[in-house]
């Protein structure tokens, strides 16, 4: 590689350099400070919990899928209610730095911009990897296999954390352009709303109306569908690639609010 | 007689402050209210279907559902008692309340009252939206006693969440003091009746006295009140009240000492 080479691959490596320091700052600060990492990991096990013990008859059900055990049936709930409170507490974090002024002073630095909102989606990811480690291991530990075995349990990685980094980005641009952690996290509500309007929880077929219409048309279901699948049965190509072009839609539709809501704060200063 | 007159004085103006946050910022009552009525919708169309399965003692889970969220509500909002402590803990403006002659309880029982009353906001609204939906109206007797228990439970988590305020003197604290809510009350036949629960959470749900409270709540929803069902659940709230509310005094004296 020349010289040239080198000074081309200069300003890639210092952001690449800046979004991993911010990413494991935005890690570090979740862990540090629990009304961050309950919403993540903590909510999620306890309603998994409850719900395997409370509703697990439902398994009985006429309609419901073949399943080892509503455990096995709930993991995948459980990994999107957890990186859909991922990307709402990656929000209120980063609406949290704007309040405190951490990052006017990373605006004032020699980085690129979008560099800073990459830096919080690289930590949302990485919750993302962990909760879908969390949830695979309580599956391992509680006796819910993945039914197809290791590829599954890759495959939930896999989807698990790109969904944390789509959502990521959609409570990336409500921080930025709210510049509010108390807006952010009074969209709290309506992450529960789209969970429990989707088949997280419930086979779509079986749930009451109009949750079951609506289930059926949300994002969501697309992506605990193409999740569930290799966890309760096997691999379904239709299933996976149309969890995949949600999450694509989802990313792309953050990645455009939050460059919109980044020039905006830019020109305007607020 | 004085003294009880003042310290009635001091619990007005604590529930006169409490009120003024509700009327100033009623942006801050939402969640507290919107939380247990989305749970209550999305519980409904979620597990809807459940009373299809043999052993459900009701033909609407609508109503069935309905006095866990109840409970929910009542739960938070006693919670987030608890967090707005800690806010004027870190902030100093309980170190003021500390300085003042009052006696201890005085300033316990302000919080405590105020969470009660303020049950009242997120129980309304679920009862008009349960009500809307189609639940069953629980009758007279049904609807006081479902509503003295709501009370009640806001009185306990009020208790509960000002003990962890005073014990951790931070607002980090609060999901520990909603977490507990939350476990309290779905650890009980919340969902579902106690034969169709399964595993840990039927033994949980045997031995969680908020089994019994639940199943007081929801008489007048899926059948009638009796005074043999009634009077433990009340018994129970009471205690709880009691123990909580000895532990967070012993938290605030230690605070002002």
């Amino acid at each position: 590689m020349g010289e040239e080479g080198t000074k081309r691959l200069g300003p890639v490596a210092a952001n690449l350099r800046v979004v991993a320091a911010l990413g494991l700052r935005s890690v570090k600060q979740t862990f540090r400070r629990p009304q961050l990492m309950a919403p993540i990991i903590v909510f999620p096990t306890l309603l998994l919990a409850i719900q395997t013990g409370g509703a697990g008859s439902a398994v009985d059900l006429p309609g419901f899928p073949a399943v080892d055990s509503f455990l096995q049936f709930m993991i995948a709930g459980a990994m999107a209610q957890s990186v859909m409170l991922a990307g709402n507490s990656g929000g209120i974090a980063l609406a949290v730095d704007i309040e405190m002024g951490f990052t006017d002073r990373l605006f004032a630095a020699p980085i690129s911009r979008f560099t800073i909102v990459l830096g919080r989606l690289a930590g949302t990811a990485a919750l993302g990897t962990f909760a879908a480690v969390w949830f695979l291991v309580i599956a391992f530990i509680f006796g819910a296999p993945i039914e197809t075995g290791v590829a599954g349990a890759l495959w939930a990685i896999v989807l698990v954390t790109l969904t944390a980094t789509a959502v990521g980005g959609i409570g990336a641009a409500i921080a930025l352009r709210s510049g509010s952690a108390s807006v952010v996290q009074g969209l709290f509500p309506l992450v529960l709303v789209l969970l429990f309007l989707s088949s997280a929880f419930f086979p779509q077929e079986l749930m009451v109306e109009p949750a079951k219409t609506i289930a059926k048309y949300n994002p969501l279901s697309l992506i605990v569908d193409g999740l569930r699948d290799p966890i309760i049965s096997e691999f379904s190509a239709s299933e996976a690639a149309a969890a995949l072009l949600s999450v694509a839609g989802i990313g792309l539709l953050g990645l455009v609010l939050s460059a919109a809501a980044l020039r905006r704060r830019l020109r305007t200063g607020g | 007689m004085g003294g009880w007159r003042e310290n009635l004085a001091t619990i007005r103006a604590l529930l006169a402050r409490a009120k003024n946050e509700i009327l100033r910022v009623p942006g801050a009552a939402i969640p507290g209210v919107l939380a247990p009525t989305i749970f209550y919708l999305g519980l409904n169309g979620v597990f809807g279907n459940l009373i299809e399965l043999r052993g459900f003692d009701t033909d609407s889970y609508t109503s069935y559902i309905i006095p866990v969220s109840l409970l929910q509500g009542a739960g938070f909002t006693g919670a987030a008692t608890g967090v707005n402590m800690a806010r004027d803990i870190e902030q100093g403006w309980f170190d003021r309340l500390a300085v003042s002659p009052s006696p201890r309880w005085v300033l316990l029982a302000g919080s405590v009252i105020s969470a009660s009353l303020r049950s009242l906001i997120p129980a309304t609204v679920l009862l008009c939206v349960a009500m809307a939906i189609g639940a069953d109206f629980p009758g007279p007797a049904g609807l006081a006693v479902a509503i003295v228990l709501v009370m009640g439970m806001a009185a306990f988590a009020a208790c509960w969440g000002s003990m962890l305020a005073l014990h951790y003197r931070s607002q980090a604290v609060a999901p520990l003091m909603q977490a507990g809510m939350f476990l309290i009350i779905l650890t009980t036949t919340a969902y579902a009746p106690l034969d169709l629960l399964q595993g840990w959470l039927h033994t949980v749900a045997e031995i969680n006295p908020i089994t019994q409270v639940i199943d007081a709540a929801r008489q007048g929803f899926v059948g009638e009140v009796t005074w043999s069902e009634t009077w433990p659940a009340l018994l129970i709230v009471a205690g709880l009240i009691s123990l909580l509310g000895s532990l967070a005094l012993r938290e605030l004296r230690r605070l002002a000492a």
